[in-house]
C-alpha cells in the first residue's frame, strides 16, 4: 500500500488543524473513548437538540489517524438527525472490515472514505475506529 | 569477523523484515524448536501423575528443567524455583501470597518508577487491600533512578521494594544489588523483575541476594507460556499457596487439606512440561553462547544503534549518556509525530518495532511523553537491522516533516 494513501494532506491536516478539537460550551453529553494498547484518548462531547446532532468537539490526545479519524468524523455527523448518524457509522465500520459497501452508501461518508485502505495497516484499525466506536454507544444510549 | 548468530534463528533466517520488538518477546533457535517438537513426539505425558514409565519420563524432563533454572541463576536449592506461566503470574503470587499476609496498614511498598504494569498493578491491589501506601523511586535527568530517591524513599516503614534489573522503557540498567542492601538495611524484601535483562545478562540471585526474582522464558528464546519464580526458601516455606488444586496437595479430607512440600505447593494443576523442557533448552542455548559473548555481541550492536539514532536530529533518545547503563532497548520519538504513526511507517519498510507505553504508563506519564518507539536487540539482530531502523526513520522524517510544528 502506499502510505500517501493513508498519510494524507486531508488526513495530516485533521490531525494538526482540526476546527473540531476545542471545548463546546453546554455539550448535551460527553463521552470518553480509549486505546489501551497505543494510547489514544479522546473525549467527545456532542449537543443535540430533538434528535439532531447539532455540534460536536473532541479534545485529547493519539495518533494522526485516531485523531483525524475523530476530525473527519464530527465534520460527517454534523447536522445529522441521530438515526442518520447512526447509519453512517454503521457503513463506516463495515467499510473499514472490507464488507461490501454500496456507492450510494459510500458517498454519505464523503472524506471519511479516505481510512478505507486501513486494514492494510492492521495495527491501526482500532486507531481509525475508536471515536466511530465510541459515538455509536453513546448514540445508542439517545434513543 | 564477528559471529552471527541470525542463522540458529529459521523465523529471522532468511527474513526480509528486521525483528527489533525482542524486549516484548523473542524468537526462537532452532534446538530449542526441535527440542520442544521431540518432547511432544516422544515423550509427553501428565508429570506426577502416571504410574508408568512414561510419565515418570516426562516428570523427570521437568524436574531436570527446575535444576537447571537453579544452576541458571544460582539458587541454592531447586526448592526456591517455581514455574509459573510468565513473569506477571510470578509477580500476581509474590502480591496475593506474600504481600496480602505480610503487610499491614502504615507499612510502604517501594518500587521504581519504571517498573512495569505487571509489577506495579498487582502491588497496587496489594496496598489498596492491606492499607500499605505504595511510593516510587523517581528519575534523575539521565533516565537513571535518582541515587538521593532511593536514600529517600526506603525508609524503615518499608516492607517490600520492586526493582527491575533493566526497564523496558529506557532501557536503564539498575543497580539491583545496591538497593538491596538498602532495603535489606531496613528489614524489607525486594523483589526483582529480570525479565528485560534475562537473555542479556546473567542473574545471579545469590551474589544480588534479592529475595524473590521473576522473569518469563518467552524473552529469553524459550516458549511462550513458561515463567520462573524465584524466592528463598526461608520464605516460601511461611506462604501460603497462590492456587488450589491438583498436584499441590498431600492428604485430602473433605473438609481438609494438607499442601505438598515446596516447589510443588505453588504448582497446581497440570504444568507445561514442554515449555519447562523449551526453557532448559533455551538455557543452554545462551550457555553454549556464553553470556559474555552475548553481551559484547549486544553492547557493540546497541552502541552502533545509540550513535546513529542520535546523530539523528529529528528524533528524541530517551536513553542515558552512560553506556555502562545501557542495555539493549532504545525509545525514542519523532519530535511532533506520534509514536504510532511512525511506527507504521517503519511497519511498512519491514522494520518491526513496538509503540505505545509499553505497559509503563506511570513512566510515561513522569516522563511527560505520551508514548514512544521502542528499538529492542537481541543477539539475532545485525547491524543491517540497525541500519534498516535508520533508514526507514528517515523515510518517515521525509513523509512527515511538511506537518510538524515547531
Ligand atoms: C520489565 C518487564 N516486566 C514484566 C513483563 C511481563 O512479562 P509477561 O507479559 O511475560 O508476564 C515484561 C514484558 O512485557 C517486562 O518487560
Ligand atoms: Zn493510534
Amino acid at each position: 500500500m502506499e502510505i500517501d494513501d493513508i498519510y494524507s494532506e486531508l488526513v495530516m491536516e485533521h490531525s494538526q488543524n482540526s476546527p473540531y478539537k476545542k471545548d463546546i460550551k453546554n455539550p448535551t453529553c460527553s463521552v470518553h473513548g480509549h486505546n489501551p494498547n497505543c494510547g489514544d484518548d479522546i473525549t467527545l462531547s456532542f449537543v443535540i437538540e430533538n434528535g439532531i446532532i447539532k455540534d460536536v468537539s473532541f479534545t485529547g490526545q493519539g495518533c494522526a489517524i485516531s485523531q483525524s479519524s475523530t476530525s473527519i468524523m464530527i465534520e460527517t455527523l454534523i447536522g445529522k438527525t441521530i438515526k442518520e448518524a447512526q447509519k453512517i457509522i454503521d457503513i463506516f465500520i463495515d467499510l473499514i472490515d472490507r464488507k461490501q459497501v454500496s456507492k450510494e452508501d459510500k458517498k454519505l461518508l464523503k472524506n471519511a472514505q479516505i481510512f478505507k485502505n486501513i486494514s492494510n495497516m492492521p495495527a491501526r484499525v482500532k486507531c481509525a475506529l475508536l471515536a466511530w466506536k465510541t459515538t455509536k454507544n453513546i448514540l445508542n444510549e439517545q434513543n | 569477523m564477528e559471529k552471527v548468530f541470525k542463522g540458529d534463528f529459521p523465523i529471522l533466517k532468511n527474513s526480509k523484515f528486521s525483528y527489533l520488538d525482542s524486549g516484548a518477546t523473542s524468537q526462537h533457535p532452532t534446538c530449542v524448536l526441535n527440542d520442544v517438537i521431540s518432547y511432544y513426539k516422544k515423550n509427553n505425558a501428565n508429570p506426577h501423575r502416571g504410574s508408568y514409565s512414561l510419565s515418570v519420563k516426562a516428570t523427570k524432563l521437568y524436574e531436570n528443567a527446575r535444576e537447571g533454572v537453579k544452576n541458571f541463576i544460582n539458587a541454592k536449592s531447586s526448592a526456591e524455583i517455581i514455574f509459573t506461566k510468565n513473569a506477571t503470574e510470578s509477580l500476581n503470587l509474590i502480591a496475593y501470597s506474600y504481600g496480602l499476609n505480610n503487610l499491614k496498614k502504615g507499612d510502604e511498598i517501594v518500587l521504581s518508577i519504571m517498573e512495569h504494569h505487571s509489577m506495579i498493578v498487582p502491588f497496587q491491589m496489594v496496598a489498596k487491600k492491606t492499607g500499605a501506601t505504595l511510593k516510587y523511586i523517581y528519575l534523575n535527568d539521565d533516565f537513571c533512578l535518582d541515587e538521593q530517591e532511593i536514600e529517600k524513599k526506603i525508609t524503615k516503614n518499608t516492607k517490600i521494594v520492586g526493582i527491575s534489573t533493566v526497564s523496558n522503557v529506557l532501557g536503564t540498567k539498575n543497580d539491583v544489588k545496591k538497593i538491596v542492601k538498602k532495603a535489606h538495611s531496613v528489614g524489607a524484601v525486594v523483589v526483582c523483575d529480570a525479565s528485560q535483562s534475562i537473555a542479556h545478562m546473567p542473574l545471579d540471585v545469590q551474589n544480588l541476594d534479592v529475595d524473590f526474582a521473576v522473569f518469563s522464558g518467552h524473552k529469553m528464546f524459550a516458549p511462550l507460556g513458561i515463567g520462573v519464580l524465584f524466592g528463598k526458601q526461608s520464605l516460601l516455606l511461611k506462604m501460603p499457596p497462590f492456587l488450589f488444586g491438583g498436584d499441590m496437595i498431600e492428604y485430602v479430607d473433605e473438609q481438609n487439606t494438607t499442601f505438598a512440600p515446596l516447589p510443588q505447593k505453588f504448582e497446581a494443576g497440570t504444568q507445561n512440561v514442554g515449555g519447562a523442557v523449551g526453557l532448559l533448552s533455551a538455557i543452554n542455548y545462551i550457555n553454549e553462547i556464553g553470556y559474555k559473548e552475548i553481551q559484547k555481541y549486544e553492547n557493540n550492536l546497541t552502541d552502533y544503534a545509540y550513535k546513529n539514532l542520535t546523530k539523528l536530529k529529528f528524533l528524541e533518545v530517551y536513553a542515558t549518556k552512560n553506556k555502562e547503563n545501557r542495555s539493549s532497548v532504545l525509545s525514542f520519538n519523532i519530535k511532533g509525530i506520534h509514536a504510532h504513526d511512525v511506527s507504521s511507517i517503519l511497519d511498512l519498510e519491514n522494520v518491526f518495532v513496538r509503540s505505545g507505553n509499553h505497559c509503563a504508563q506511570p513512566l510515561l506519564k513522569h516522563m511527560k511523553v505520551s508514548s514512544t518507539i521502542r528499538a529492542s536487540f537481541s543477539i539475532y539482530n545485525t547491524k543491517q537491522d540497525v541500519d534498516n531502523l535508520v533508514f526507514a526513520l528517515n523515510e518517515a522524517y521525509k513523509k512527515f516533516k511538511k506537518y510538524i510544528k515547531d
